[in-house]
């Protein structure tokens, strides 16, 4: 459960990152392509080495889905209806590797803000990327 | 049989050696204490942890943490037998301290956190894939002696 502090917390930490979200989330995709190379295989047909156009916007994209997420927390489900679609019927990713994909964030936000990126903003993180993870597979069945 | 390149093994002795044990043990230990709270169980007779303050200035959870950098340690420096090193500590993990072994890479993801916040720019996508495979070469030993 997310306590109104922690959803601020979250909400005001996004809102920062919002426009650097191509450099975040290009950051979290190569570290999750290196440290689990099975990841990789939902992009055979684009170019993900570091730095391409492609790895850039993809990483841009999914930052400002967890960004506009964090906007209004309670409110998940409807914000991220269209992307449970997509996930559930087109890409059809293995919800396990939304986890990985969560702790290359958080890899990425600590290498980003140091130690601003303190004990309860990494409880508060961790959980939010879990409940957003969690939302995003509700239709796979 | 783990194979390490030259790459694995020169960033993973680095890494150590550029860290001070007493400072990111502590921080990693607590930080897995904040953020996944259930691993408290293990820690009952360790005095005050009942919020973040108090667990992050609690002097128990201080030595603990730099203990368990001690033993990682072990590893670093005799990385081709890893699984041997912990043949005992697994043996305690499971048969004294009955810790559940899923929480072994909790502790880890909460280390690899904190090295990333004190290295930073130089925490590439490499070196932190070369630092998850040398965790989960930990866990998996730490693991071996369950059954």
């Amino acid at each position: 459960m997310l306590s109104k502090k922690e959803k601020d917390l979250i909400k005001e930490i996004w809102e920062r990152l919002t426009p650097v979200a191509a450099e975040i989330g290009a950051d979290a995709l190569l570290r999750m392509f290196a440290s689990y190379p099975g990841t990789k295989t939902y992009f055979s047909h684009v170019d993900i080495s570091p730095n391409s156009s492609h790895l850039l916007s993809h990483g841009k994209k999914i930052v400002l889905a967890i960004a506009e997420g964090a906007q209004d927390i309670s409110q998940l489900t409807v914000t991220l209806a269209p992307l449970q679609t997509l996930h559930a019927y087109q890409l059809r990713v293995d919800p396990r590797n939304f986890k990985l994909l969560s702790h290359s964030m958080l890899v990425s936000l600590a290498c980003y803000l140091g130690d601003e990126f303190t004990p309860v903003a990494h409880a508060a993180m961790d959980k939010y990327l879990s409940a957003f993870a969690a939302v995003l597979a509700e239709k796979y069945r | 049989m783990v194979v390490w390149t030259d790459f694995e093994r020169t960033t993973i002795k680095d890494i150590f050696s550029k860290i001070d044990y007493a400072v990111v043990g502590q921080a990693a230990f607590s930080r897995c204490l904040i953020v996944y709270p259930w691993t408290q169980r293990y820690f009952g007779g360790f005095g005050n942890l009942y919020n973040a303050a108090a667990i992050t200035s609690n002097p128990r959870v201080a030595s603990h943490g730099k203990v368990i950098m001690e033993a990682l340690e072990k590893a670093v420096k005799d990385m081709d037998n890893i699984k041997a090193t912990y043949a005992e500590l697994s043996a305690l993990h499971s048969e004294k301290l009955q810790v559940d072994p899923d929480n072994f890479m909790l502790l880890g993801d909460c280390l690899t956190i904190v090295v990333a916040s004190q290295l930073r720019k130089n925490f590439t996508a490499e070196v932190h894939a070369a630092f998850q495979k040398f965790l989960a070469v930990v866990v998996s030993s730490l693991r071996r002696q369950y059954y």
